[in-house]
């Protein structure tokens, strides 16, 4: 019987062996696998089981984490959720993350490389990992001020400091409360997540860095630019300025606002051209300077380029030069045909030339302090390079001066500070109406804030607005908010 | 007699079983250090009673230590600490889940399990206390073969037996459950390694040839086919293919050991496939489960309603969360796993012990399985080996079949991880088969006055009732089948044998020839023509 005992040796041997190899089979070579499965919560529970590091705005904690008596210890709260939601994006256990705690994570969460020490650290004392925090640039009056005066119209504001690239406001409307995506109800989450995705007015997507607008008459700047840079040109060259102008190889007559002469001699300088937005004079300067002159001048500005504010902010863009006829080319130069743009664009072109022509990057993270309120991690200011000359920018700061004191953006004025704009009413179909657009910068000597912003369809005012009526007020609500603080 | 006995003394002195001491002090250290770390970790601090608990289970491993040492002072001494240590592992991670809150029918409850231990400990010491002699057992073949029978009958009796999970192997008595088929294990093999000593060589030699396998005779197929039917019904009826495969493996493993003939292993493995085959045809059930087992990420079987993949994909996450070395007691997410601390444990120590620690845990069990094996191999008597053989074996199967079905190698069954599931069958009834496999193994070892054949040939003398009982030794080799009357008529006689060891203490001469059984080595060589 030894012989046959021994072969059933033999056989639970192999029989082990195969448990051997399955186990490793699992725990080794499958286990990627298997930790990345959706359905694997394992992942998400130790991301959502932290104590995830607060976003903080002027000292207060907009994104915080609070202990939770449910299996996750810790429920993500937004304190004022609608208005900081297109920075801060969503904590979520269903939907994920985006905005600063999806770019950001890996401070929030405690985990980034630069946290080792502390890693180290905590494992030595036994104490549980704790998330850094994060302090934006935003100046929470000025938030607050684009937000109340964006009031209930769709849109959005943009602020930022010119000389620096820090993000000062950034309003989006109409927007979401985080704190219903980020509720450990899932079904709740859910629901409230399938209701904001399937909404006409997409709030869950940001305006202020992922829509794409016409720009309208705010890209006169850098038709404008275009021109001086090339040297034809200056603020007081006078230009042709008829009272309609017919696109090029077509018979369509482009007209002005309200079909209105620009000037009775048909001609007039630029600034004169800037200071009312006449459409002949610009969409003529446009084919003039061609096609190339435009697209190079607008790359310059930062289009055709996302930036990361560390979430991404998508590019926007001119249209490819080489296939763009005269007349859409007339069109592309106030703005119109394929110009597409996000409102942090539209600042940073106000930005750039507010900073004698030097384009910052716009950031929205100052710094990163750990749980001990080290520093860990600070943006450093960084020059996305010179958008045009520092004579160049002086001219269309002055050009800008007088859209404001006598123009199309009068009610941007503030009594006792310079400010510099250029106003914008946007066609997109003519079914609805225009988009209202304002941009500029305060005070025009010393500049400390320059504001982009967009109101959806004309606002409140539909089809009476223009940049200037209802676009303006907002941007100088900002401005003055920015100044006074 | 006794001239023998003191010339035999000096040499051959009690072994202090000092290797077992230390190894049962790293075993207890791996438990006791698994307790301390479960309540550090969860709580961080020592979790309540667990000076208490850890001094049970120290005093617990110490007398059954004790117990060897005045009892069965020959008998292996790895056993014992494999499965202080099995045990102790199981009890910390079932502490654990008590701690986190867990997902089952009941919570996870380590009191309770410790309970079951100690209760099994003091019954498997006790029987080998009480059991001098393993060959004793041999008495009871056909009683244990009723006793195993009802015992796999008793949960498809209405009232009494009770559906957990889709398999219907529990009984319930007041609030007391029970999973008979735990101890119909024991019992089934009991009744095959008496048979099968008895009647091996007609099963073995008698018979028509067929195809190059010698097939038994139709009339000796009886308590096969008998096997086969409960083994199928067990399938069908309670719906467990572990229970199933655990028996008819136990059987044609033991039927091969008696016989030699892989013939059987290929008759039963035909009979089982086709009959297993068979019911998931019949049976929509068990197609089910054979889904579940293939194709458990279709979110079709892991979405369903009833008997869905959930439990085998949550075991396989938690598995491949421990990676190589576990994220450590208490750090993990076992408690996700539905019945982490009874049918999922092995799943749960994967994901805090890791790769590492569950590769400890199968090479334990392989080492226990390998000593029962020795054990058999190293025994003089043929009922002994059988005996070792089978409960060594079953064991082995019972690891394959839970590990088997967690890891995905064969369809999950109802089965639990012997001694570290929670659950009081199981840990009893293990225990039991420790407690036998230690009384072997010091039947194996304790050294006999008259270990060498040669000697009782050369005219020792032989004690009274021996010539009586199976003929003088020299029989031994003798006709093949004049050894094995019928199994009935046996008993009396055997009754008689049986109480020959007990009086002679060391003398094993007239023990060697109990029953049938002439020396193990020389015979079945003798007549199966295989060498081993």
């Amino acid at each position: 019987m030894n012989t046959t005992t021994r072969r059933l040796a033999s056989i639970v041997m192999v029989m082990f062996l195969a448990l051997l190899v399955s186990t490793t089979w699992i725990q080794f070579f499958q286990a990627d696998k298997l930790n990345s499965d959706p359905r694997n919560a394992r992942a998400l529970y130790a991301q959502f089981g932290t104590d995830r590091g607060p976003i903080v705005v002027d000292g207060e904690a907009i994104a915080s984490s609070v202990p939770s008596d449910d299996e996750w210890n810790y429920q993500r709260e937004y304190a004022q959720g609608r208005l900081y939601a297109p920075l801060t994006g969503y904590y979520s256990l269903v939907s994920g993350t985006s905005g600063i705690e999806r770019a950001e994570n890996d401070f929030l969460a405690g985990s980034a490389d630069a946290l080792w020490v502390e890693r180290v650290r905590n494992l030595l004392t036994g104490s549980d990992s704790q998330g850094s925090s994060v302090e934006l640039t935003i100046d929470a009056a000025a938030q607050r001020a684009a937000w109340d005066a964006l009031g209930d119209q769709r849109g959005s504001v943009v602020a930022l400091e010119p000389s620096t690239g820090r993000i000062l406001a950034m309003v989006s409307k109409p927007t979401f409360n985080p704190n219903d995506l980020a509720t450990h109800n899932t079904k709740e989450a859910r629901d409230a997540y399938l209701k904001l995705l399937n909404d006409e007015n997409s709030p869950l997507v940001s305006r202020a860095t992922n829509t794409h607008y016409p720009p309208g008459s705010t890209f006169k700047l850098i038709t404008a630019a275009a021109a001086i840079e090339g040297g034809d040109y200056d603020e007081s060259t006078v230009i042709d300025a008829p009272t309609t102008y017919t696109l090029p190889g077509t018979r369509t007559d482009l007209p002005n606002y309200g079909g209105t002469a620009c000037s009775p001699s048909g001609e007039q300088s630029l600034a004169d051209a800037m200071r009312i937005s006449c459409n002949t004079a610009f969409a003529k300067l446009g084919v003039d300077l061609g096609a190339d002159a435009l697209a190079d001048q607008a790359a310059e500005f930062g289009f055709g380029e996302g930036v990361n504010v560390p979430f991404s902010a998508v590019a926007s863009t001119f249209p490819d030069p080489e296939s763009l006829s005269p007349d859409n080319l007339a069109q592309s130069a106030i703005g119109q045909w394929e110009v597409r743009v996000t409102p942090l664009q539209v600042a940073m072109v106000s930005a750039a030339i507010a900073n004698g022509g030097e384009l910052m990057k716009p950031y929205s993270v100052d710094t990163v302090r750990d749980a001990e309120l080290q520093i860990v991690s600070e943006t450093r200011e960084s020059s996305m390079g010179s958008a045009v000359s520092e004579s160049t920018a002086s001219q269309l700061a002055d050009m800008m001066v007088e859209v404001v004191e006598s123009g199309s953006g009068t009610s941007a004025q503030i009594s006792g500070t310079t400010v510099a704009g250029k106003t914008g009413t946007a066609q997109t179909t003519r079914e609805v109406p225009p988009h209202a657009w304002f941009t500029g910068f305060a005070p025009a000597d010393d500049p400390q804030v320059a504001v982009a912003v967009v109101v959806e369809q004309g606002g409140s005012m539909g089809s009476e607005a223009t940049g200037g009526r209802v676009a303006a007020p907002i941007a100088k609500a900002v401005i003055e908010a920015v100044l006074n603080g | 007699m006794t001239s023998q006995s003191s010339a035999v003394e000096p040499r051959q002195r009690r072994p202090l079983r000092l290797a077992e001491i230390f190894l049962l002090i790293l075993a207890l250290a791996g438990g006791v250090g698994g307790f301390a770390m479960v309540g550090l970790s969860i709580r961080g601090e020592l979790p309540d009673q667990f000076w208490f608990r850890s001094g049970l289970l120290g005093a617990t491993a110490l007398v059954a230590h004790i117990v060897l040492r005045l009892r069965a002072p020959w008998a292996d001494q790895v056993i014992l600490p494999v499965v202080v240590l099995l045990s102790g592992i199981g009890m910390s991670m079932i502490w654990r889940l008590e701690i986190s809150g867990s997902v089952g029918m009941a919570p996870a409850n380590v009191a309770g399990s410790m309970q079951a231990s100690l209760v099994g400990v003091v019954i498997a010491f006790a029987l080998l206390w009480i059991l001098k002699d393993h060959r004793w057992l041999r008495r009871y073949t056909y009683t244990a073969m009723v006793v195993g029978l009802v015992a796999i009958v008793l949960p498809l009796i209405p009232g009494l037996g009770r559906e957990i999970n889709g398999a219907r192997i529990w009984v319930f008595i007041g609030n007391y459950s029970l999973q008979p088929a735990e101890f119909a294990k024991i019992a089934l093999a009991v009744f095959f390694a008496g048979y099968l000593v008895t009647n091996r060589d007609t099963l073995a030699l008698a018979g028509p040839k067929i195809l190059g396998l010698q097939l038994p005779r139709l009339r000796d197929l009886g308590p096969i086919i008998l096997v086969w039917i409960v083994s199928l019904a067990v399938l069908v009826l309670q719906q467990d293919l572990g229970t199933s495969l655990l028996f008819f493996g136990l059987f044609v493993a033991m039927l091969y050991q008696a016989t030699s003939r892989s013939s059987w292993i290929v008759l039963g493995m035909t009979l089982f496939g086709a009959g297993a085959i068979t019911a998931a045809r019949a049976f929509p059930h068990f197609q089910a489960r054979i889904d579940v087992w293939l194709h458990p990420f279709e979110p079709q079987y892991y979405d369903r309603e009833f008997g869905s993949s959930y439990q085998i994909v949550q075991g396989l996450f938690s598995m491949a969360n421990g990676g190589m070395f576990g994220t450590g007691w208490g750090e993990g997410r076992p408690f996700q796993i539905p019945f982490a601390f009874s049918d999922y444990i092995y799943a749960a120590l994967g994901e805090e012990l890791g790769l590492t620690g569950l590769t400890v845990i199968v090479l334990s069990y392989l080492l226990l399985v390998q000593r029962g094996l020795k054990a058999a191999l190293s025994v003089r008597d043929g009922f002994g080996k059988l005996l070792a053989g089978g409960l060594a074996f079953a064991m082995a199967l019972q690891v394959f079949v839970v590990i088997g079905g967690i890891t995905r190698i064969i369809p999950l069954t109802g089965l639990t991880l012997p001694f570290m599931a929670q659950g009081g069958s199981s840990l009893l009834a293990n225990w039991i088969v420790v407690a036998l496999m230690l009384r072997i193994s010091d039947s194996a070892r304790r050294p006999s006055d008259l270990p060498v054949r040669g000697q009782v040939a050369a005219g020792a003398p032989a004690p009274e009732p021996e010539p009586i009982l199976v003929g003088s030794p020299g029989s031994d080799g003798g006709t093949p089948v004049d050894g094995t009357p019928a199994a009935g008529t046996n008993l009396p006689r055997r009754r008689i044998a049986d109480r020959a060891p007990d009086d002679t203490g060391g003398s094993s001469a007239p023990t060697e020839h109990i029953g049938t059984e002439g020396p193990p080595e020389h015979r079945p060589e003798h007549r199966g023509g295989e060498r081993s």
